[in-house]
């Protein structure tokens, strides 16, 4: 192994493999990423702006009374059913940008250092060159990736979408906004790292996948619910540097918990002989 | 490897294990289920650090130059630790890389691949392999980046005979290119083929170490014969005979151990011409089986005394431990990096 970098690169490459190579478990993850950004928004979408069923349109655009008042004097379009989609598009959807990127990588994390205990390659994991530090980055490189590249993905198809079905509405394309922009590239992967800090911590110390994957259940949810909730307030109630303000926080806390994530793996677990 | 030692959850795992590995040779650590074996090769690699100890493999201290050290070792561990996912072809190119190789390694696949009887398979899907290719798959990886040091843990387990015979073949085929192999087995007979030096390990210790021949003729000293006849009664005058040095008869056979087999034909004739009809002789050549079994059966402490009433240098046995063990220039523990 000629670098540290290297070593990673070939220990997630070889994760990301598998993956690739199991359908049971890629499928899934483009049902999930398609469900939320594409299937349920477009649906929505469709039947609000082409509808001419003016109590559907209605009935829509009470949700965005709940919206606070700095975001809907942002809203934009000169009809109801024109404000009632572009609320939908720009508002209501954000939060699913959080919970499917980090429901694919904690599936993905939950299993990787448990498996390869599982599956006995531990045993060649402990024996090869391969430095523990290289094998905790290599995984989570190869956690990270699926969740995030699913939601970028998501995120550009529905772009493409909400400018294709909103745009004519509002006056020509609008998406993706500053806050959006702000969300994909800077507050989703801090909240990714950091509970993929957390899941690979498990991942390394508990028996099984299934007890990996409830566990995860569990510590992810609250991460789940704070970046939901985070995500959310960037959009709708913040500031306007409110999402680099949470992102640089959460940033520092992921770098923390990524650092101490390192000591969880090493040759003893990965053999299955850790006390 | 001096004096290691290392438990789990208070189980003795090693104890104070002593073990030399001779230079370009097979060496096989014997023993029952819980003996250390896998534990000892762990710690051979560094995989495991032990609590106490000293361990030098190929000079090198496994703790502190692991990555290095483990570069140049190949280890087939007892489960074959093969992604199934992926194809042999990728498990290959995936150990390749992570021991330096690099990915442009297509024709040193396709020549392990070759050697281990799995070419023909080696794009299909490992979770598809029967436990003897997937085994084969495991010796091709271990030894896909030339190393000098090769470990290997039940190698024959799982497969049939004719597999197993196939890749006993394959490791002796490898010291014979410049390899040292440690192989651990509970197999005796699977030992007694392939060994040029044995160590027998129990409750985490050695018990005794050196090659077959030696052990064996150190429990054994003298050849032993086995006779039957027709009417036993007659082969009891044996045992008065010159130059029988025990006799033990049970049922038609009987046990004669002799002062040489040179004597055995003027025996037999003797027997003959008194008549009796004689059935069946045979030399009996002691195997590793009847040595572990006696060890098995004196315990240990007596099996520690015979080793050390014996005289290394009339039988070329190794005690455990001693410092001709572990100072030997031809069977150190850590043969001097070349």
């Amino acid at each position: 192994m000629t670098s540290r970098l290297a070593g990673v690169r070939i220990i997630a490459r070889n994760e990301l493999h598998q993956l690739i190579k199991s359908k049971d478990y890629w499928i899934p993850l483009v049902l999930l990423g398609s469900l939320f950004f594409v299937i349920i928004p477009g649906i929505l979408m469709v039947i609000i702006t082409k509808s001419t069923n003016t109590a559907v349109v209605q009935q829509a655009s009470q949700a965005l009374s709940v919206l606070p008042e700095s975001a809907v004097s942002k809203i934009r379009g000169d009809t109801p059913q024109a404000r009632t989609a572009y609320a939908l598009a720009v508002y209501l959807f954000a939060p699913v940008a959080c919970v499917v990127p980090l429901t694919i990588s904690t599936a993905v994390g939950a299993a990787s250092l448990v498996g390869e205990r599982e599956r006995g390659t531990g045993e060649f994991l402990a024996h090869s060159p391969a430095s523990a530090r290289e094998i905790y980055t290599g995984k989570l490189v190869a956690s990270f990736i699926p969740g995030y590249v699913t939601t970028l993905v998501g995120f550009t198809l529905y772009s493409i979408m909400v400018n294709l079905f909103v745009g004519p509405s509002v006056g020509g394309f609008f998406f993706p906004t500053v806050e959006w922009l702000v969300m994909m590239f800077w507050v989703i992967p801090a909240f990714l790292l950091l509970t993929l800090s957390l899941v690979l911590r498990l991942s390394a110390r508990v028996r099984s996948t299934a007890a990996a994957q409830q566990a995860s259940g569990l510590v992810t949810l609250p991460v789940i619910g704070i970046s939901y909730a985070q995500a959310s307030g960037t959009l709708l109630g913040g500031g306007r540097y409110s999402g680099v303000i949470v992102g640089s926080v959460v940033w520092i806390i992921a770098a923390v918990s990524l650092h101490r994530g390192v000591s969880s793996v090493t040759r003893n677990r990965l053999l299955g002989v850790a006390q | 490897m001096s004096g290691v030692s290392h438990q789990f959850s208070g189980n003795q795992a090693l104890n104070g294990l002593d073990i030399a590995v001779p230079w370009g040779k097979v060496t096989v650590l014997l023993g029952p289920n819980g003996a250390g074996k896998t534990t000892a090769f762990r710690a051979i690699t560094g995989a495991l650090e032990p609590e106490s100890g000293t361990i030098r493999t190929l000079g090198l201290d496994p703790v502190s130059d692991g990555q290095a050290l483990r570069r140049r070792c190949g280890v087939v561990s007892a489960k074959p630790a093969l992604y199934d996912r992926l194809s042999g072809r990728d498990n290959l190119l995936f150990a390749a890389e992570l021991y330096g190789l690099g990915r442009r390694v297509g024709d040193r696949i396709t020549e392990v691949a070759t050697r281990f009887g799995i070419v023909d398979a080696i794009d299909n899907l490992v979770g598809g392999y029967s436990t003897g290719m997937k085994t084969r798959l495991a010796l091709a990886r271990s030894v896909l980046h030339h190393p000098e040091l090769v470990l290997f843990d039940e190698p024959t387990s799982g497969l049939d005979p004719e597999s197993a015979q196939a890749v006993l073949a394959l490791i002796k085929e490898m010291t014979n290119e410049g390899s040292t192999v440690v192989m651990c087995t509970h197999l005796l007979a699977e030992a007694e083929g392939l060994a040029d030096h044995v160590v027998m390990m129990e409750a985490g210790s050695a018990v005794v170490a050196g090659s077959p021949t030696s052990l064996t003729s150190q429990f054994w000293p003298h050849p032993v014969v086995e006779v039957e006849a027709e009417d036993p009664r007659v082969l009891d005058r044996i045992a008065q005979w010159q130059g029988i040095i025990s006799y033990d008869r049970k049922s038609v056979v009987a046990h004669l151990e002799i002062e040489s087999l040179d004597l055995v034909p003027e025996l037999i004739a003797s027997l003959v011409r008194d008549g009796a009809r004689i059935t069946r002789v045979d030399p009996h050549r002691p195997t590793l089986e009847d040595l572990y079994f006696t060890i098995r059966r004196h315990g240990l402490p007596q099996a520690r005394d015979a080793v050390e009433r014996s005289q290394p240098a009339d039988h070329g046995l190794m005690p455990i431990g001693s410092p001709a063990a572990s100072s030997a220039e031809d069977s150190p523990l850590a043969p001097a990096v070349p």
